[in-house]
């Protein structure tokens, strides 16, 4: 059972287009396609991340019934309805992620596109030169860039500046579910690009992360390992839609500051004998 | 002629990219294509000759993060 949908405080703005949910989903790494529809749908999300991979030999073609890889897995996708989100992983040039995008855009018949530009393979850090570059030369194409970076903010106003108008800092590195390795860095995002789009995606393991992330006023959360590698992803996707929304909510409405003393909670004013001044 | 197709080595007879996606059982607007890492558009395949020793590449959708 999933619980009532909290009422949203407001759309989430991708390019002008309005998503209800916070939530940006992968779809790899699943147990079964099976499980990747569940999760989907447990997950709420508007928007999945997908890829391009090389074709096997021989498609199945027209008429033979019989489909190839890819072609089984967009079958499989379009049936989640949801708006789709391409991704030039794996790319580690500024040529590569360019190309790879355009094969992309006219695969999916879409503008949008995750900008990956890998520098290190170690942390799969985004290589921010190549990418300030590659999200030039596309957004002057047409791309609606969503930029794979980190959580630099010289970066960050450079990529604004070549045309992005969403920017989606890493928490940590992909898939280590380490959660949000900086929050100092990623408070200073929040605090300087007030009015851009921000996604906190990569290295989120928990929904306590996700709502950490969404309680400093992020605009939503890209994550899929920490989903598709779980006991139960259909369950954790569940979890994760309901810590994003909670979240989300907590920041709207304000937290206090933490403050190192205590603070009766219980008003003092007619307390009875016990608080009394008995003996003075 | 000898061409790299997806990275492996192949023998053909086509002279242009859009009949190349066809023999290998393709449909046209099912996967994208790239020549010597150049993005080549669907519209564009027909006019695209294939040479000795080019590296073509043919992508379709896959699962993604």
């Amino acid at each position: 059972m999933t619980p009532e949908k909290a009422v949203p405080n407001e759309a989430l703005n991708l390019y002008g287009s309005k998503f209800t949910s916070r939530f940006l989903i992968g779809s790899a790494q699943y147990p079964s396609p099976a499980i990747l529809l569940d999760a989907i749908a447990a997950s709420r999300a508007d928007i999945v991340t997908v890829s391009l991979r090389r074709e096997a030999g021989k498609g199945g073609g027209k008429g033979t019934g019989k489909e190839s890889a890819g072609q089984q897995f967009w079958s499989l996708i379009q049936q989640s309805g949801a708006r789709l989100l391409p991704n030039t992983a794996g790319c580690k040039t500024v040529k590569e992620a360019v190309n790879t995008a355009h094969m992309a855009r006219e695969l999916f018949a879409t503008p949008w596109l995750k900008l990956e530009v890998i520098g290190e393979d170690d942390t799969l850090q985004p290589d921010v030169f190549g990418l300030v570059e590659a999200a030039r030369i596309l957004c002057a194409e047409g791309f609606q860039v969503f930029p794979y970076t980190t959580d630099d903010l010289v970066v960050a106003d450079k990529l604004l500046a070549a045309g992005c108008e969403v920017l989606m800092p890493w928490g940590s590195p992909i898939g280590s579910g380490r959660g949000l390795n900086n929050p100092f860095a990623l408070k200073a995002l929040r605090a300087h690009f007030p009015d851009t789009t921000l996604i906190v995606d990569a290295g989120i393991g928990l929904p306590s992360q996700a709502a950490q992330a969404m309680e400093l006023g992020y605009d939503a959360i890209l994550l899929n390992t920490a989903v598709a590698k779980a006991g139960d992803p259909v369950a954790m996707a569940s979890a994760f839609a309901q810590a994003i929304e909670a979240g989300h909510t907590a920041f709207n409405a304000g937290a206090i500051e933490a403050r190192d003393m205590a603070c009766p909670s219980t008003p003092v004013l007619g307390s009875p004998f016990w608080h009394g001044t008995g003996g003075a | 002629m000898k061409i790299h197709l997806n990275g492996a080595s192949l023998d053909t007879e086509h002279n242009d990219l859009a009949a190349l996606v066809a023999a290998l059982g393709h449909e046209a607007d099912k996967v994208a294509t790239a020549i010597d890492g150049l993005f080549v558009a669907r519209s564009a395949r027909a006019q695209t000759p294939l040479r000795e020793g080019c590296a073509i590449e043919i992508l379709a959708p896959m699962e993604g993060g």
